[in-house]
């Protein structure tokens, strides 16, 4: 078939805004990744001279080596205590009707719209009315409820696409309904439930705004960190540490990638 | 062979049905799914639920197995009273229509599922294991796993692991409805000759009408949650009771007839000018004047144009089938075209006059504008 004039203007025209459209999604990475070559200590575009020297920076600078683990601990420990939680609210919420079932719901989904520096600065006066010590746990406590409705979502989805003929099959075989939970349920639940815990920890290692309120400075997560070293420095160290973190999560994607799948980590198979 | 694979049903005395369902009925937030049903399953049975989709036959399945509450009624297996106990102690063996095989377990695994939930040795459970894997001939297979077979192959794995436990009954849930046709038919015949061999009371659900009359010893038709009519494949097929066993089970032609009048085995009617009488089976027959009558393909013939006690009709086309041709008939008295099956080489051409004799016994005769699903 013979296409029209107006068919190849469509057709140029939306490659043009494709293009367009994935380089602004890339822009801001490209951009960083170039700047964090750059020689000079203000944050300038483009660079004239080039070096590694904000990368050797950012490796040896204190603050951020403390927050890296003080932020790989809250996450870990965060992103396992929400899974857990989680997985046991979703399979109830999926399997259970009970009379406040909605009331429970609303609940746990309330954290998707309370502010997270609500949430911080909650949990802040509570702590300093109890006269709490200011601990890496109370930092965990504001990232377990931040996270915990994106758990519950992702567990809950994959319940809820989950074949109940397979629970059945193993009813009829004789399996009473724990042992259904253990060796049916639970294992083909596996990829939601990592999936859960991934964007938990990835969600509590990019939390800022909350965190700031909970933390002090032997307890300060990195992304405070970062904020605290550009109230500072204006120079390029940030966006090497940018390009060493994006680097780090594709690192571990792949990983994840490897031994479950990614798409169906994900749910988008 | 010690080990032989045998339902515990054998060792029984054989009097009492393998299953007795009670007056169970089910709805659901309202709507019935099931008006109580009566049943009983003898030993060894192979019985078949037939009917539509949402008829009730898959609730009442289920209710067999226990994935449902009933509403009300009993339901007995082999004596016990089963209406309360759950699923995992109702001994039951089920092949579903995806199979359900679990993804995570290799063959072996999936088939020795129920042994290890009975806490059967190890030593006993690889034997039971690989007898029951022979017997649906994947003795090969035990290491695969599921997503490595064929839909057939994965069905005689769903099979093995049902027949395994040595269940009370066996449950069907639309088995062949993922086959090709051809592995179909291979499928029923060997699925047919497992269960004739273990005498395996078995519960069969489907709505395909042809698997369930080569297969059962009896079928029980189902429409709007209710048993519509329960006999032999052949009082199905050649005795139904009401319009809707009759249109949904097999070919079958309709004529607008006029009934006259009836006696213990003779009803006469006419079609059209001419003027019949007809030996019935039937107990209920609709009141006289204008009703339907339904008789099977095979049971008329094509006659000359003309003949005494035929109806007159002319052929609209042939349909060239191989063995046969399907003759579609323009017919007057009839409410819409009549299908003939009849030798290929005895084709008549379109455009030619014909007569159709019913036969002399073997048509049913409903109400005019009875229902029909």
């Amino acid at each position: 078939m013979k296409k029209s004039l107006f068919d190849h203007l469509l057709d140029w025209s939306g490659r043009v805004l494709l293009t367009m459209i994935l380089g602004f999604v890339l822009l801001p990475f490209l951009v960083v990744f170039i700047a964090s070559f750059n020689d000079s200590a203000i944050l300038s575009f483009p660079p004239k001279n080039w070096s590694l020297r904000w990368y050797s920076n950012a490796i040896e600078y204190r603050d951020f080596g403390k927050g890296l683990i003080n932020s790989l601990k809250v996450s870990a420990i965060a992103a396992t205590f929400a899974m857990i939680a989680g997985s046991g609210f979703a399979y109830v919420l999926n399997r259970y009707d009970f009379s406040l079932k909605s009331l429970l719901n609303s609940i746990l989904m309330s954290p998707l719209i309370i502010p997270n520096f609500t949430i911080g600065l909650g949990l802040l006066i509570l702590s300093t009315a109890a006269s709490l010590p200011r601990t890496i746990w109370l930092v965990v406590a504001v990232h377990v409820i931040i996270v915990l409705p994106f758990v519950i979502r992702s567990v809950y989805v994959s319940l809820q696409n989950f074949e109940r003929r397979y629970e059945q099959a193993a009813e009829s075989l004789g399996a009473a309904p724990l042992r259904v939970l253990l060796t049916i349920t639970l294992p083909l639940l596996v990829p939601g439930l990592i999936s859960g815990a991934l964007f938990a920890a990835i969600l509590s290692f990019n939390e800022f705004t909350a965190s700031l309120f909970v933390v002090n400075q032997g307890t300060q997560t990195f992304p405070v960190a970062m904020y605290n070293y550009v109230r500072e420095y204006a120079d390029p160290t940030l966006a090497a540490v940018s390009v060493i973190y994006v680097i780090a999560v594709a690192a571990l994607l792949l990983v994840v990638h490897k031994f479950f799948r990614l798409e169906k980590v994900l749910n988008v198979e | 062979m010690s080990n032989e694979i045998s339902p515990s049903v054998l060792q029984n005395n054989t009097q009492h049905p393998a299953v007795q369902i009670d007056g169970v009925g089910k709805s659901f937030s309202g709507t019935v799914a099931l008006e109580p049903v009566w049943l009983k399953i003898r030993q060894g049975e192979f019985l078949t639920l037939l009917g539509p989709s949402g008829c009730g036959k898959t609730t009442l399945l289920n209710l067999i197995a226990g994935f449902l509450e009933a509403d009300c009624g009993e339901l007995f297996i082999n004596r016990d009273l089963v209406t309360q106990v759950p699923p995992h102690r109702r001994e039951i063996g089920i092949v579903f229509q995806n199979y359900a095989l679990f993804p995570h377990m290799n063959v072996a695994q999936n088939v020795g599922y129920g042994l290890r939930t009975r806490h059967v040795s190890k030593a006993e459970t690889a034997e039971r294991v690989r007898e029951a894997l022979e017997l649906v001939k994947l003795g090969d297979f035990a290491d695969r796993k599921p997503n490595q077979l064929s839909g057939g192959q994965q069905q005689r794995v769903a099979l093995a692991r049902a027949l395994v436990i040595r269940p009370k009954v066996l449950l069907l849930d639309e088995p062949f409805s993922a086959l090709d046709r051809n592995l179909r038919t291979a499928m029923q015949v060997e699925l047919k000759e497992i269960q004739t061999r273990l005498g395996l009371t078995t519960v069969f659900v489907t709505h395909d009408q042809s698997e369930a009359l080569s297969m059962s010893d009896r079928i029980a038709v189902m429409s709007r949650g209710q048993i519509r009519q329960i006999g032999s494949p052949t009082d199905i097929y050649d005795r139904p009771q009401n319009q809707f066993v009759s249109t949904f089970v097999g070919d079958a032609n309709l004529f607008s007839v006029t009934l006259l009048d009836r006696d213990e085995t003779f009803v006469r009617l006419t079609v059209g000018e001419t003027q019949l009488q007809l030996e019935t089976y039937q107990d209920d027959l609709p009141e006289p004047g204008p009703v339907t009558l339904f008789a099977r393909p095979e049971q008329c013939k094509l006659t000359q144009a003309g003949q005494a006690g035929s109806i007159p009709a002319t052929v609209a086309l042939t349909v060239y089938q191989g063995s046969y041709a399907e003759v579609h008939l323009d017919c007057a008295a009839a409410d819409n075209r009549v299908m003939q099956r009849v030798p290929a080489s005895e084709a008549p051409s379109a455009g030619t006059k014909v007569g159709i004799a019913l036969p002399s016994r073997g048509p049913a005769i409903y109400k005019l504008n009875g229902e029909v699903e």
